[in-house]
């Protein structure tokens, strides 16, 4: 069907101004934030009501056009790529806090409402919502459900699928459905459809209402930064902190490239001669971060820390999390272009796998820093290239693929954090059996029989999984050659 | 799968091939522990008891994957060897369920506010489907998001979907020091101090109300719970006699759960007391109100639903006896059911007649 068919049908069912029909105003939205896929939008919709999105919903059904629903873009791995005979919703402009109940330690959110203005509205009640995604200024709760995303602190509070209580939102056909609990009950009957939706990746259902957990905020943090003279003596300090029953809130590794990147922008006064460092925080009361401080220390010194550092003050902590957290912006600096991967896996492994990737970078010819939640084994390596020089995005592209084969081999998966989208489907046919994908298609057909919600993200065909395994035979070929490039 | 404990799985997939083609539905059943939990049981037992044993457990890793037939009491014995525990703790009644019972059933302890439900600590499983197909999603790490969750759907699916042949679960380092403190509050002064010490960070791993008083578990660093024992006030229990305490309420062991008719209403924690008649147990930081011996023509859904929450009739005739889904969901609940177990030979009626 014609765009300007689609657009007059929504036009007649929705204000003026939700529907953008022009080239022009529909370019913004043709990639998320990983912008080597992109595709026009027939139409895109901004719907500012729960009944404008049902409307959208109905009429998407009756015409058979297919819907993407977007955030607020800031995705990794093409969750929002639009489809180009299809509709993009995006819930920019359902962005309120609903409600914040601070009795019950629950906040209900529209959508739209950006991560880090749930703990802003939560703050003068001395809660937040746990789950910080480095893009959490920008990326919003109805993105972070859609990919259950993670943060740094996933380790003690969980991804978004252990904070979030309950969505209500729409079935592809606009009937109602609320799943988990809306009014911050912990548990609900039947099957655990909210499990189902985290992490849908926009598959199943248009989530328009959020219901958050809230926590308190804890009153006192405290940063060790610890240095290794080798990457395996790092990744074992890693496992004897967890084997000696500490549960930190944040446990993140850097290795040489990644602290030598970061430093010139940053000066957070990393030790650039380590091979790693670690960064290892403790929150809770004064009593109690000193306590683990004190045991954390310990562990470190007992694998082989040539140094540690402790934030002297709350400026000084601040400035070394700065360096982590902008690692990846540091990456744009030196590089014209980077790849940032997200396989998870177990964390006895990590040494080995980073070794691993030292070996690939240099057979592929492109350097690759390493910048991760070691704590939950969630990987974060960001490979760097040139993509106008001739093959270099073939290269980084084989590159990911062969670190993400890596990490299943290993026992691990594709994406911890980032979500499959259309970036990692081929990733898919390596990690799942054709059975295992036929459940996921099955689960897909039980919400969305016509296959219109977000269609080709997350779930391959089996004609995509057979062309990914000749390629994966044939080695250094051009994957997904249909998509354009840049 | 070789060696002769694959010879189990072979034997089930072929009873689930014999069952598929006489459409004769099988009645998943690890100890039985469990029997009483559900709208109804019906079809051929297939025990599944004896696939059992710990496939793997570092410590380090936080994760324990085991078989669907492993004793609960086999799991948490070599949890405490190293220090660990299941934080979620989950009931175990007066016996010792399979692990592929406390997950087809996904109860959750004391500890669910505090810690997570049981749901919140399954990191994978493997499933043996409709069709004798072996299938595994998720795995053994704590971040995962390729794929639907259906490890997660499969937590509390009582069967319905299939046989959960093997799971992952995230494990915890146990608490260095416990404590409990007992106050003498009525039941509506209890949900408030619950809620107000919640919204405060201190060590908080249960908080229920029964008969007059309130009970509050502290768990973690020595020094953290010392500070909030000053802030919460009351009496420290006795170790032992705390411990037998959280030990009766996790296992549903006090007296309500000895009841003819027994009620289960999940409410927002701060919801006011409930216009029911008698005293209910408090648990879950007023999360979880059990209501004994109610009369059988009390419109208790209603009263829950008034109050934003469910009711569950854990004992007692009513029919349905979990709280009825709304149409929409229940029909995704249906196209589920269809997809997973298209010849409809899993625990039929188990969680709802329709299913």
């Amino acid at each position: 069907m014609p765009g300007s068919d689609i657009a007059a049908a929504l036009a007649a069912t929705l204000p003026p101004d939700c529907v953008l029909a022009r080239p022009e105003e529909r370019r913004p939205y043709e990639c998320d934030a990983l912008t080597a896929f992109r595709e026009l939008p027939a139409v895109v919709v901004l719907p500012r009501t729960e009944e404008e999105v049902q409307r959208v919903l109905i009429t998407c059904s009756r015409l058979g056009v297919p819907l993407v629903a977007r955030g607020s873009g800031t995705g990794l791995s093409g969750g929002a790529t639009p489809h180009p005979q299809g509709v993009l919703l995006s819930c920019a402009r359902m962005n309120r806090v609903l409600a914040i109940d601070p009795r019950s330690r629950c906040a209900r959110l529209q959508p739209g409402v950006p991560n880090l203005k749930i703990s802003e509205a939560a703050a003068p009640h001395g809660l937040y919502y746990a789950p910080d995604p480095s893009s959490q200024v920008a990326c919003s709760i109805g993105g972070n459900v859609a990919e259950n995303s993670g943060g740094v602190h996933c380790l003690k509070y969980g991804l978004t699928v252990h904070n979030v209580l309950g969505v209500d939102g729409f079935t592809v056909a606009g009937e109602r459905i609320e799943l988990g609990g809306g009014g911050g009950t912990l548990d609900s009957p039947g099957l655990d459809l909210l499990a189902l939706a985290i992490g849908s990746e926009g598959l199943l259902m248009i989530v328009t209402a959020v219901t958050v957990k809230l926590i308190p905020r804890p009153p006192c943090a405290q940063l060790v930064v610890a240095s290794f003279p080798t990457l395996h003596s790092a990744a074992d300090a890693v496992a004897a902190v967890i084997a000696a029953g500490i549960i930190p809130a944040a446990l993140e590794m850097m290795d040489r490239k990644a602290t030598a990147a970061v430093e010139p922008f940053v000066h957070a006064g990393y030790d650039l001669e380590a091979a790693a460092i670690l960064l290892v925080e403790s929150d809770g009361t004064r009593a109690e971060v000193d306590e683990q401080i004190g045991e954390i220390e310990r562990v470190l010194r007992n694998c082989g820390a040539s140094s540690l550092r402790i934030a002297a003050t709350e400026a000084e902590r601040l400035r070394l999390w700065s360096g982590r957290k902008n690692a990846f912006p540091a990456a744009g600096r030196l590089s014209p272009d980077y790849y940032c991967m997200d396989g998870t896996i177990p964390r006895k492994h990590v040494g080995r796998v980073l070794e691993a990737i030292g070996e690939m970078e240099s057979r592929y010819g492109l350097p690759c820093f390493n910048v991760f939640h070691a704590g939950d084994g969630n990987l974060h390596p960001v490979i760097m290239f040139d993509s106008n020089a001739p093959g270099a995005w073939e290269r980084a592209d084989r590159f990911g693929a062969e670190i993400l084969e890596l990490c299943i081999e290993v026992g691990g998966t594709i994406t911890g954090e980032h979500g499959v989208g259309v970036e990692k489907i081929g990733g898919m046919c390596v990690q799942f059996s054709p059975a295992e994908r036929a459940a996921f298609a099955a689960v897909k057909e039980a919400f969305d029989p016509a296959g219109l919600l977000n269609p080709g993200k997350l779930i391959p065909t089996l004609a995509r999984c057979a062309e990914y395994g000749k390629m994966h035979v044939r080695g250094g070929a051009l994957p997904h050659a249909e998509l354009p490039r840049f | 799968m070789p060696g002769p404990d694959g010879s189990i799985l072979e034997q089930w997939r072929q009873r689930l091939r014999a069952a598929a083609a006489a459409r004769t539905p099988l009645r998943l059943k690890g100890a039985g522990t469990k029997d009483f939990y559900g709208e109804r049981l019906a079809g051929e037992v297939l025990e599944l008891h004896g696939w059992r044993g710990v496939v793997s457990y570092d410590p380090s890793e936080l994760v324990i994957t085991a078989r669907c037939g492993t004793p609960l009491s086999q799991i948490e014995a070599e949890l405490a060897e190293r220090g660990q525990f299941l934080a979620f703790e989950p009931p175990a009644f007066d016996a010792d369920p399979t692990l592929g019972g406390v997950i087809a059933a996904g109860l959750s302890g004391p500890r669910r506010p505090y810690a997570g439900a049981a749901r919140d600590f399954v990191l994978g499983t493997r499933l043996l489907a409709a069709d004798g197909e072996a299938l595994r999603f998720g795995g053994e790490v704590i971040k995962n998001v390729a794929g639907f969750d259906v490890s997660r759907l499969l937590c509390g699916s009582l069967g319905i979907l299939g046989i959960i042949t093997e799971v992952s679960l995230k494990v915890l380092p146990r608490p260095r020091v416990e404590e409990t403190l007992r106050l003498e509050l009525s039941a509506a002064a209890a949900v408030e101090s619950f809620n107000r010490w919640a919204a405060r960070p201190l060590p908080l791993s249960g908080a229920a109300w029964w008969q007059g008083a309130a009970m509050v578990r502290l768990s973690g660093a020595p020094a953290a719970v010392g500070a909030a024992r000053e802030q919460i006030g009351g009496e420290t229990m006795d170790a032992a006699a705390a411990q037998q305490w959280w030990q009766a309420l996790r296992h549903c062991r006090l007296p309500p759960f000895a009841c003819q008719v027994l009620w289960r209403l999940s409410v927002p924690p701060a919801a006011a007391p409930l216009p029911l008649p008698g005293s209910p147990l408090i648990d879950w930081g007023g999360a979880l109100r059990w209501y004994a011996d109610l009369p059988a023509q009390l419109a208790v859904r209603d009263i829950a639903v008034a109050a934003s929450g469910t009711a569950l009739c854990w004992h007692g005739a009513a029919v349905p006896r979990f709280h009825p889904l709304s149409p929409a969901v229940a029909r995704l609940h249906q196209r589920l059911k269809e997809r997973f177990d298209p010849h409809g030979i899993f625990n039929p009626g188990r969680l709802s007649a329709a299913l």
